[in-house]
């Protein structure tokens, strides 16, 4: 009964995972602990959402996870080996299988820099900055369509030109060209309107399909876990209170706080209405 | 891009700094082309030499076609320019008290019977009470420039014979003799007069107000550099290089930068402090202020998506600095390099009336023209040609930079729009 618009792919090696994961802002009476010793093993190829309400610490987790922001204690493992990102080029090799998008697409994009750069960046990043432009343009072209936008409408163009939803399926294609291993989406939906809503999503489910990464979503609508993910991650307060497959999580909630979550999402347990996600 | 420039030039504190700077800017830059006078170039014997057209005299009498012409009032107008209302009054005061006339009967209006009265009458040795030497020789001046005042006759003109010595008459010059100044060879006008050392004080001006505004835009540059390479790596790395660099900041901070400024003047000593080198040194010691505020905006920056997502392109940290942070606060850094280049030249002549400025000899400053006149007294002498117009231009250079700055800060800032 779970109207999942993906097929069951078969789930692998451990790709990330983390161990005693902390990190805390400020000090002394300031002090937020924005996650707490959280432990998590992600495999390859599965669809993970990480659900909590606002302020939960998930943002703060996954600019961890992307390397961004310098954990507080405890570590990350990538492909079973312990991260290492120490330098420049470490990192970028990093970020060539880890990538990422952004809650609010109006403040994603440098507002000085047109669509084009944009996306010769990610062919740069996959080593193609020596091709010729006809064939950069031909990979732009393709990712565009992919996300049903005209290259030819986006060149010369600045992304704050674009609505919210187009910005999104922007990013959407810049992940089309970087083709990374794990896609961290940062609640993506959120600041867009309803009826992109789920024209994103299934794009990102296609792109998964198309280049076989490993989705992390990140989102405070457990409803919207359920509808497209194997395992869920519940966060409360820096802490995953609740973890497991998403039918018997959701379906069979433990904890008072995924109950809670829960009661906020009226028609779960009734068909799901895609215009609603 | 085209957007914001009609936004900047729509703002009318900004149109008018930037209109007032332009003026300047193309006096500077044109005037020279018309007047090729050296500006350092002592032109006159005497100094502080007031406003006005200067007209040689030789050359007049002697080489200029001369006209005639019959002006009712040119003999009026001759004796005012000897004989104003004060002098009549004095001269009526000194009848009634020193030759004891009754009051009623003196006419200061009737020019022929006044002087009439006083050569018949004014005695220098008498001494009036309350009268001081000063007034004593006021009158016995006044004598003198009355010789001759009513004559109708024109003057003589007369050589002495190379051979005999003895003086021959060469021609009379008559009282409606002219002369077309347009046809006088040797015309210098003076518009602010000459200065302590006899110089051209516009010309100097000139030069002057392009000497500082270069010292004001290297000062600024420097300021600005420094400022922004330290404020944008500190914000950005931030962790110990942050720390080191906050520190020296703060140093900077504590020290005020007029005593830093003075001292390193001082030390350079008078030979090195060409001009270049004293706006480096003001440089040196006023990027502070610009690296706090480029420092605390790129924090505010640094970890915005945009950011993130260049990272995640790939991107190095000077690519991100340049790309992603810098045209950020571009407008922020504009801002600052016109403050700065504003307080360079106030800086320079802060200096320079201390006697810290640059070397004298090949150009003057705005500054240095201050310090000069200060030197020579000229405030005292009330020659105001010598500071009061070095003072105007610098309040107008500052007051249209400080203009500029606002105009732009409104444009920038949506909250400060009205
Ligand atoms: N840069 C920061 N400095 C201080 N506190 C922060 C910072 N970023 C996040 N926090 C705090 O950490 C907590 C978790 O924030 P966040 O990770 O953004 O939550 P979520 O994404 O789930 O809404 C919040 O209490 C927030 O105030
Ligand atoms: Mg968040």
């Amino acid at each position: 009964m779970k109207a999942k618009g993906k097929e069951e792919t078969a789930v692998g090696a451990e790709i990330l995972s983390g161990k005693g994961l902390t990190r805390v802002f400020g000090f002394g009476p300031n002090k937020t602990v924005a996650v707490d010793h959280v432990d998590f093993s992600f495999k390859k190829g599965e669809i993970i959402s990480i659900v909590g309400e606002s302020g939960s610490g998930k943002t703060t987790l996954a600019k961890m996870l992307l390397g961004l922001l310098k954990p507080t204690e405890g570590e990350i493992y990538f492909a079973g080996e312990l991260r290492d990102i120490s330098s420049h080029k470490k990192k970028r090799q990093y970020w060539q299988n880890i990538q990422a998008i952004f809650q609010d697409p109006f403040s994603s994009y440098n507002i000085f820099r047109k669509i084009d750069a944009v996306l010769l960046d990610c062919i740069r990043m996959r080593g193609g900055r020596r091709l010729p432009y006809d064939q950069k343009r031909a990979m732009m072209e393709e990712a565009c369509s992919f996300v049903n936008l005209k290259f030819d409408e986006l060149t010369n163009k600045y992304p704050f030109e674009l609505s919210g939803g187009q910005q999104q399926r922007l990013m959407i294609a810049r992940i089309f060209l970087l083709k990374p291993k794990i896609l961290l989406a940062d609640e993506p939906t959120s600041m867009i309107d309803a009826c992109s809503r789920a024209t994103i999503l299934d794009m990102l489910m296609n792109l998964r399909d198309e280049i076989g990464m490993t989705p992390i979503f990140i989102t405070h609508d457990i409803g919207l876990a359920y509808y497209v993910s194997d395992t869920v991650y519940i966060m409360e307060h820096g802490v995953f209170v609740e973890s497991g497959s998403a039918d018997d999580v959701i379906l069979n909630p433990q904890e008072p706080y995924t109950q809670r979550l829960l009661n906020d999402v009226p028609k779960l347990h009734e068909e799901w209405d895609l215009s609603t996600v | 891009m085209k957007h914001l420039l009609g936004q900047i030039f729509r703002s009318g504190k900004f149109l008018f700094g930037f209109v007032i700077f332009m003026i300047i800017m193309l006096t500077v830059l044109i005037y020279p082309l018309l007047v090729e006078y050296p500006p350092l170039k002592t032109i006159s014997r005497g100094t502080f030499l007031p406003p006005g057209i200067y007209v040689n005299v030789y050359d007049s009498m002697t080489f200029s076609e001369s006209y005639t012409l019959i002006l009712d009032n040119a003999a009026t107008k001759r004796i005012a320019s000897k004989l104003n209302a004060e002098d009549r009054q004095a001269m009526k005061e000194w009848l009634v008290i020193g030759a004891e006339l009754p009051e009623d009967e003196i006419d200061v209006d009737d020019t022929a019977k006044l002087i009439d009265l006083w050569t018949t009458n004014f005695d220098p040795t008498v001494r009036l009470p309350g009268m001081t030497n000063a007034d004593r020789n006021y009158y016995i001046r006044l004598t003198a420039s009355l010789d001759g005042l009513l004559a109708t006759e024109g003057a003589t003109v007369a050589v002495a014979n190379e051979d005999t010595g003895v003086l021959e008459e060469k021609y009379v010059i008559d009282q409606t003799t002219y002369v077309n100044v347009g046809e006088v060879p040797n015309v210098r006008v003076l518009p602010l007069g000459t200065d302590n050392f006899g110089r051209d004080v516009l010309t100097e001006l000139i030069k002057a107000i392009s000497v500082s505004l270069t010292i004001g835009f290297v000062a600024g540059t420097v300021a600005t550099t420094i400022g922004l390479i330290l404020g944008l790596v500190s914000g950005y790395i931030g962790g110990i290089v942050d720390d080191l660099i906050m520190f020296i900041t703060n140093l900077f901070t504590v020290i005020p930068s007029i005593i830093l400024l003075i001292l390193i003047s001082f030390s350079i000593g008078q030979e090195k402090r060409g001009a270049f080198t004293i706006a480096v040194v003001i440089g040196f010691t006023s990027w502070v202020w610009t690296a706090r505020a480029v420092r605390a905006q790129v924090i505010s920056l640094r970890n915005r998506d945009h950011v993130n997502l260049s990272k995640l392109s790939g991107h190095s940290i000077i690519h991100i600095l340049a790309m992603d942070i810098l045209p950020y606060i571009a407008s922020y850094v504009v801002m600052a390099l016109i403050l700065q280049i504003s307080s360079g030249i106030l800086a320079e002549a802060g200096l320079s009336i201390l006697g810290l400025g640059p070397r004298t000899t090949e150009v003057p400053t705005l500054g240095l023209m201050l310090n000069w006149a200060l030197i020579y007294q000229a405030p005292l002498l009330g020659k105001w040609w010598a500071y009061f117009p070095v003072i105007l231009i610098i309040a107008l250079i500052a007051f249209s930079m400080n203009l500029m700055n606002t105009g732009l800060d409104q444009v920038f800032n949506p909250a400060l729009r009205d």
